[in-house]
């Protein structure tokens, strides 16, 4: 039908992509991070997501790629 | 204890919905009859019926109540995953899967018939419906009213906004839609998740911190002070753990009686694997489905854990919302631990996981309720099949898409009906949820006696189900406020928490559908030659080997052992 892995991957690279950005933009705030104990956890989890994203994507296309 | 969301909380969700409804969007020039719509047209691989299988049952009752649970009862929580529902996942993979995907049923109640008769089948096929419709109202309201009180956000808005999603990617994709999205979903709640526990846990000092900030708390309860963080240490007496059950009803009553009538039975579940490619396939989809759930307690549990230590150190600043009567609302656990850890950005993807658990768990029900609905009381009793397939085939469709549209309209009119009446919707629901117990009795002796007769399983059914009635109604879960939670008939025993009541209904009713079934076959005529019940009933059943060739983690009794031994090693490691 159509391979879940490329919505999946899509959605998670836009998303990573996002959320680093806004994590850098922000990094300078130290008041929003303090309920993160310190931790930018926007820079951490968006690029998690963007390699988790990206992966996905990988994979799909790999698949394709031998059928 | 509102919760402020920037601009950028908001676009994550949007994001999110945009994905949602996209894939219905796409998927929907491929329903072109009743099988690709309400069946997926079983074409489903492994790993992604299996995902779904997992995800439809990670709704928002499900991660809000276990969070709270790991705040009421901390690591003894586990036993519904470890010994509840892994267990029973390796059961229906292994053993009940051959047989239902087998015998080609398009549902559970469909098998009823097939291996029973139409009246079984019936009963079943009603009782069913309504519970779909309860439980998914049911999560509805929760969901709203969490939104209304947290967010600040209207009831009325986000009700119907979240029911015309589901409805939308279900009405245009169907089954294929409502799992394909499970899978998207299951992500989503677990990346979502994943910054709480990091940060909670690191907050508390790991969990070798965890555990010494407990045992002060549990000491003061009257516990040993690591009651909160194992399992089965303390449950050689009822009063020695929080859950008041002792190792032989969270054995035989969660482990076996609940959790196979649960997992094994409930078509909701099942049918994601029904959805499968092929019969290796189905097999495969609870095991695939296993793997990812031995570890969901330390995405919702453990962050409960760590909640009750928050709550008891004034310096956090963490309290739970009150109810009317002053008790905490242990159900928003998870919403306020986001709301503590989790900066703009992160929050906004903690929430949108939980607006993901809510649609994976009401499309689950949608799904499951259409497929129902037309095939099992819309074809048998009001319109049977005649001889022209093309144009039945587009009139079940039509069908099909109509249930979805009324199962939302009616979940959302329970969602009311919980807002005004909430005790009378919990009280149903429970009522409800005791079909599964009997309905496992009588689907595995049905699998495994070729003799099991009609009669004996239809009366089995409904004598289990009474008996769980009666025994609710007379007996009391201590400190109980309304006779919602029972003795409504009277009073013979007193339990002295829920969780026991709870569980000793079901092992009731288990153990009176049995009987029942059992005697009632002795004393009636078996209906059903060989030949009808080949395909249906193990010893009939000739056994084909799995395809050769594969991998041992291919198949499913390799990627069994290997799911029961990992969860053999963390029920040891949390002893």
């Amino acid at each position: 039908m159509v391979d879940i892995r490329y919505p999946i991957g899509l959605m998670f690279s836009i998303l990573g992509v996002l959320i680093t950005i806004f994590g850098f933009v922000t990094m300078s705030n130290a008041d929003m991070y303090q309920k993160s104990l310190g931790v930018n956890v926007n820079i951490i989890m968006g690029i998690l997501m963007l390699v988790f994203g990206l992966l996905m994507l990988f994979f799909a296309m790999k698949k394709k790629k031998k059928a | 204890m509102k919760v402020d969301m920037s601009w950028i909380d908001y676009l994550i969700m949007i994001i999110y919905f945009v994905f949602v409804l996209g894939i219905g969007w796409f998927l929907r020039k491929f329903m072109k009859n009743a099988n690709a719509f309400l069946e997926a047209g079983r074409a489903m691989p492994a790993w992604v019926a299996g995902l779904a299988f997992i995800s439809t049952n990670l709704g928002a009752l499900e991660v809000m109540g276990m969070t709270g649970s790991g705040m009421k009862y901390g690591m003894l929580t586990t036993h519904f995953y470890w010994i509840g529902a892994i267990p029973a996942m390796i059961f229906l993979a292994l053993f009940m899967m051959p047989f239902y995907y087998g015998s080609k049923a398009r549902s559970v109640p469909e098998y009823l018939k097939l291996r029973y008769d139409e009246k079984t089948r019936g009963l079943n096929a009603i009782l069913f419906a309504v519970m779909t419709i309860l439980a998914s109202g049911i999560s509805m309201y929760a969901l709203a009213i969490l939104l209304e009180k947290v967010l600040g956000w209207d009831f009325n808005i986000s009700l119907w906004v979240s029911a015309s999603v589901v409805l939308a990617y279900t009405y245009l994709g169907g089954l294929s839609s409502a799992i394909y999205n499970e899978v998207l979903q299951f992500f989503i709640i677990v990346i979502g998740l994943l910054p709480l526990v990091f940060l909670s846990l690191t907050d508390v000092g790991g969990w070798v911190g965890l555990k010494e900030s407990l045992a002060p708390i549990t000491t003061a309860n009257g516990y040993a002070a690591d009651t909160w963080t194992t399992t089965w240490k303390y449950t050689a007496e009822a009063s020695g753990n929080p859950l008041g059950v002792e190792w032989f009803g969270i054995l035989f009553g969660l482990g076996f009686v609940l959790s196979f009538g649960y997992w094994c039975t409930n078509f909701l579940i099942v049918q994601r694997a029904f959805a499968a490619e092929s019969k290796a396939a189905a097999r495969k989809v609870p095991l695939i489905g296993a793997l990812p759930k031995m570890f969901v307690p330390f995405l919702i549990i453990v962050p409960g854990i760590i909640a009750l230590v928050l709550v008891n150190d004034p310096a956090k600043g963490f309290a739970l919302p009150l109810d009317a009567g002053g008790k905490p609302i242990y159900d928003y656990t998870i919403i306020m631990l986001l709301k503590q850890y989790l900066p703009t950005g992160v929050l906004g993807l903690g929430i949108t996981a939980l607006l993901a658990s809510f649609m994976s768990g009401m499309a689950g029900n949608v799904s499951a309720f259409n497929t129902v609905w037309t095939y099992d009381i819309y074809q048998s009793y009001l319109r049977k099949r005649t001889s022209n397939e093309a144009s039945d085939d587009k009139h079940y469709l039509n069908v099909g898409r109509i249930a979805t549209v009324c199962g939302v309209l009616l979940s959302i009119a329970a969602a009311y009906i919980a807002s005004k009446f909430g005790n009378i919707m919990d009280f149903l629901q429970t009522i409800f949820s005791m079909i599964n117990a009997p309905l496992f009795a009588v689907i595995f002796l049905g699998m495994f006696w070729k003799r099991t007769t009609g009669h004996g399983a239809f009366t089995g059914l409904l004598s289990g189900f009474l008996m769980a009635l009666l025994h609710h109604g007379l007996t009391v879960p201590a400190g109980a406020t309304t006779l919602v939670k029972g003795g409504w008939l009277g009073n013979l025993h007193t339990y002295p928490v829920e969780m026991a009541q709870n569980f000793w209904t079901a092992i009731i009713a288990f153990t009176v559908a049995t009987t029942v079934t059992v005697v009632l076959t002795l004393l009636t005529k078996q209906k059903k030659s060989d030949e009808e019940l080949t395909g249906l009933v193990y010893a009939l059943t000739p056994r084909t080997l799995d395809e050769p060739g594969l991998k041992w983690y291919q198949r499913p009794v390799g990627l069994a052992i290997m799911v029961g031994v990992i969860c053999l090693i963390l029920s040891i490691l949390f002893w």
